[in-house]
């Protein structure tokens, strides 16, 4: 079990810096986040993007960004649980809330601090109507493991680099790959669209473009996909995997059942201190709502600034804080253990 | 202060489920068919702001306007959008201007 002072739940830029104003504080803080790295929507959705309207940085890329905030939050040394969601909340006897995850993780705190942005990001999966059905009966939104392929017929669909990458590499693996795509063109990598290409020319992948795949079917396992293409209408080919790869989308998921006061997919918070109605829970950045919200990255900084003050009192009722600028103390980082 | 109503254009769009929206949007304010579609209280996410940076703004273009593009960008991301037809766009990528007056248009399916 890992045990912390502080578990913040989203390692966006809020989530992130959450963590230097607690570690100025002295309190130790664990972040969850579903992405396999950290930085939030700047680093899935724009990190080549600059940001115009950070304090004291008349531009700066997002992605730089969030490689500043590590590197200012790391003499407090932040731990990381990546590549899981946050599923469940318990409180236990000692008034410490018990936060499990999806693969099981159990982390241990005496403040939840949600800084989930506009929610996990999450595979987006296609409009087939039955394709629910077929989730983990051979439909997957995620290749974890290749050797799962092995010798079977795998059909893939999309245009960007997971897509690509994942045909050239499962080419060696199954015994028969299908890359559908909407168009002609791709927006991956040239050389993987030229690999490809390739492939396709030797017959170690079939390439159907201009097409789409609009339907499924088998008898408890999937056995088939129906692929339409634009002019030549449907054919069903013969599938034991079908893989859809359209990129992630951010959704609430399951902190929407944490009991929290919920209004417009966003926490409700009391902006004294960014508490929700469950006492030592806190939400803080795009994840919250109050009157007059905004949802910027200086936002959420001040957000998980006074977030942390509140943190302190209850983690340590008789104590006071004392306020002190970072030019008077420095930055006293966190001993190793 | 009269408005001048030579300023503004009509439109209309429809949402998945294929109510109806009468909209009048002006044509001074820089504004896009996502955030005049967002701001009738459609059901638009806009994730992005409108950078074509998502695709939680794909329409397709019923009437017979055919506004210039899509460029790349706009194209690379409707590759992440599902139910693509040849009248697909991304609503934050048309400018609303007096060339768009009388559009109809249809918010595409989702996903989920
Ligand atoms: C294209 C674009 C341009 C933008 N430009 C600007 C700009 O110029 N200036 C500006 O100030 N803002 C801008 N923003 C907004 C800014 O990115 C957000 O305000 C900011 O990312 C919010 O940070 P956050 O840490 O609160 O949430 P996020 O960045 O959304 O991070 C939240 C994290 O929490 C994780 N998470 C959620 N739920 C769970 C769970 N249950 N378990 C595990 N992990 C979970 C998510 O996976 C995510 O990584 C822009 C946004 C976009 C998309």
């Amino acid at each position: 079990m890992i045990q912390t002072d502080i578990l913040i739940i989203g390692a966006g830029p809020t989530g992130l810096f959450a963590v230097f104003e607690a570690g100025l504080l002295r309190l130790k803080c664990h972040l969850i986040d579903s992405l396999p790295q950290p930085g939030g929507q700047l680093t899935e959705i724009y990190p080549k993007k600059p940001i115009y309207d950070i304090p004291g940085y008349p531009d700066v890329l997002a992605g730089d960004l969030v490689d500043n905030l590590l590197k200012q939050i790391a003499p407090f040394k932040p731990e990381f649980t990546l590549g899981e969601r946050a599923e469940t909340i318990e409180r236990d006897n000692d008034d410490q809330f018990v936060v499990t995850t999806n693969k099981g993780t159990v982390h241990r705190a005496p403040v939840v601090a949600i800084a989930g942005g506009l929610g996990s990001f999450e595979p987006r999966k296609p409009p087939i109507s039955n394709i629910a059905e077929f989730e983990d009966k051979g439909v997957t939104y995620m290749v974890r493991n290749p050797e799962e392929f092995r010798g079977s017929k795998v059909v893939i669909a999309g245009g960007g680099d997971s897509a690509l990458d994942w045909t050239i590499y499962l080419a060696d693996v199954a015994s028969e790959v299908t890359l559908v795509h909407r168009r002609e063109g791709f927006r991956a990598a040239l050389d993987s669209v030229e690999k490809v290409r390739e492939l396709n020319r030797r017959g170690k992948v079939k390439l159907l473009t201009s097409s789409q795949v609009i339907g499924l079917s088998g008898n408890g396992k999937l056995s088939s996909v129906v692929v339409n293409h634009k002019k030549m209408g449907g054919t069903e080919i013969d599938a034991d995997y079908f893989i859809p790869l359209f990129g992630l989308i951010p959704k609430l998921g399951p902190i929407g059942d944490w009991g929290l006061e919920i209004e417009d997919n966003a926490i409700k918070v009391d902006t004294f201190d960014y508490s929700t109605n469950v006492p030592g829970i806190y939400a803080i950045g795009d994840i919250n709502t109050y009157p007059g919200k905004l949802k910027l990255i200086l936002c959420g900084f001040h957000e998980a600034t006074l977030m942390c003050q509140s943190a302190y009192k209850r983690i340590h009722p008789d104590k006071k804080v004392s306020f002190k600028y970072t030019t008077v103390t420095g930055i006293d980082g966190f001993k190793d253990e | 202060m009269v408005l001048k109503m030579s300023d503004t254009i009509n439109m209309v769009a429809y949402d998945r489920e294929g109510n109806e929206y009468k909209i009048e949007a002006p044509t001074d304010m820089n504004l896009n068919v996502m955030e005049v579609m967002k701001g009738s209280g459609m059901d638009v996410k806009a994730t992005c702001g409108g950078m074509a940076l998502c695709s939680t703004c794909h329409i397709y273009i019923i009437s017979d306007h055919q506004p210039e593009g899509p460029g790349e960008d706009e194209e690379d991301m409707l590759d992440q959008a599902f139910d693509v037809e040849d009248n697909s766009r991304l609503g934050c990528q048309l400018k609303i201007d007096s060339s768009l007056d009388g559009l109809v248009v249809k918010l595409a399916p989702q996903g989920s």
